[in-house]
């Protein structure tokens, strides 16, 4: 369940977030944002969900590889840059060196229909996985100042235009997410107003 | 493998890649159209297939997606080539992420800042969704659309261990069922 954000723990060193991260990139076959949600929420409890999902609101948005950004960004919270270079290089140095050693042996598997075989199922795996961490952080959406539907009525409308239309990301980060960030500085100016009377 | 790249050759590679890195709204794999018309048709470094194959292989390896890049480098131009490509298209994307999130952070309390992240989450999840649509929906077969599905309602609903439902995806796939 949700953690109370006093039973919330803190890493006790860079050393630790980068095994942390070396640990979850490890797990992560086809992405690693479902293992980062996992170790970071629900196993080493860093982080909330709420805070897990506006960490990521931020790593979505800017350029860069999103889960790189996010490690970045939790690293440098607890231990600065120390902390952020820390976590960068867990995600991935080992997998790096992983990922150069099946290329150099690639030539020789790619030849089996198995291992073209497996590398199918793992990828549809993978795709259920990331949908699967969606589903989960939609728990956090319980507490959002827009309110359930107008969450889902967003959720909804960014789905089809990415997934059904295919329109390009930065367009409805800009559309969309524009006019879901003024109605929600609308709602928390409306709440902080009503707290104030 | 060509190794014969010139200075003018490693300053295009390296130089494409930081620019890409700015580009990559969503993650790198939102900019790979832009990397084949470079790596492939330009610079004639990889062929298609070996384009195709680098993805497939980060993919199918344990770590962040992004180091397909990486593998890209590799073949195109060896362990130098993979630290071109991958110091490329990750400084300018880190440098600024490390401080937008210090500025988010150190102004948390700020409305606009809250109203960002409030606005930003029903997004986000939504992107998420997208992402494993098109994932699974690249390769045609139903059986293919299931697993995913199975895979996604497990992780939503249980706490089984992950490399379990990736193990099962491979031997699955290996068996030939999907």
């Amino acid at each position: 369940m949700q953690p109370e954000p006093g039973s919330l723990a803190r890493p006790d060193s860079p050393k630790t977030l980068f095994f942390a991260f070396t640990g979850l990139a490890l797990q992560g076959f086809g992405g690693v944002l479902t293992v980062a949600q996992r170790v970071i929420c629900e196993e080493r409890r860093w982080l909330t969900r709420e805070q897990f999902l506006e960490v990521l609101a931020v790593a979505q948005v800017l350029p860069g590889p999103n889960v790189c950004n996010l490690a970045l960004m939790v690293g440098d919270r607890f231990f600065g840059w120390r902390g952020a270079f820390a976590a960068l290089a867990g995600m991935t140095a080992v997998p790096l060196a992983i990922v150069l050693v099946l290329t150099a042996l690639y030539t020789q598997f790619a030849l089996y229909p198995a291992v073209a075989g497996a590398l199918k199922g793992m990828g549809a795996v993978a795709a259920g996985l990331i949908a699967g961490t969606a589903l989960r952080l939609g728990s956090a959406l319980r507490y959002s100042p827009l309110g359930v539907p107008v969450c889902v009525g967003l959720g909804v409308l960014a789905f089809a235009a990415v997934a059904l239309l295919r329109w390009p990301l930065v367009w409805v980060l800009l559309g969309l997410g524009v006019v879901a960030c003024v109605y929600a500085w609308t709602r928390l100016r409306a709440a902080e107003n009503a707290r104030a009377h | 493998m060509a190794s014969a790249l010139s200075t003018l050759d490693w300053l295009t590679l390296f130089g494409h890649f930081l620019l890409l890195s700015l580009l990559s709204i969503g993650g790198a794999i939102t900019v790979v159209p832009d990397m084949h018309r470079v790596l492939v048709e330009q610079m004639g470094l990889l062929n298609d297939t070996q384009f195709s194959a680098s993805i497939a292989i980060a993919q199918a390896s344990p770590g962040p997606n992004v180091l397909f890049v990486a593998v890209m480098g590799y073949q195109a131009a060896g362990l130098l080539g993979a630290a071109a490509t991958l110091a490329g298209i990750m400084l300018p994307s880190t440098t600024l992420a490390l401080a937008a999130g210090r500025w988010g952070h150190a102004r948390r309390e700020w409305r606009p800042v809250r109203a960002f992240k409030a606005g930003m989450a029903p997004i986000v999840i939504a992107l998420l969704l997208a992402t494993g649509w098109i994932l699974s929906a690249q390769t045609p077969g139903w059986r293919h659309v299931l697993l995913a599905v199975a895979a996604a309602v497990l992780v939503w609903r249980t706490r089984v261990h992950l490399l379990v439902l990736v193990a099962a995806g491979a031997l699955v796939g290996a068996l030939g069922w999907v």
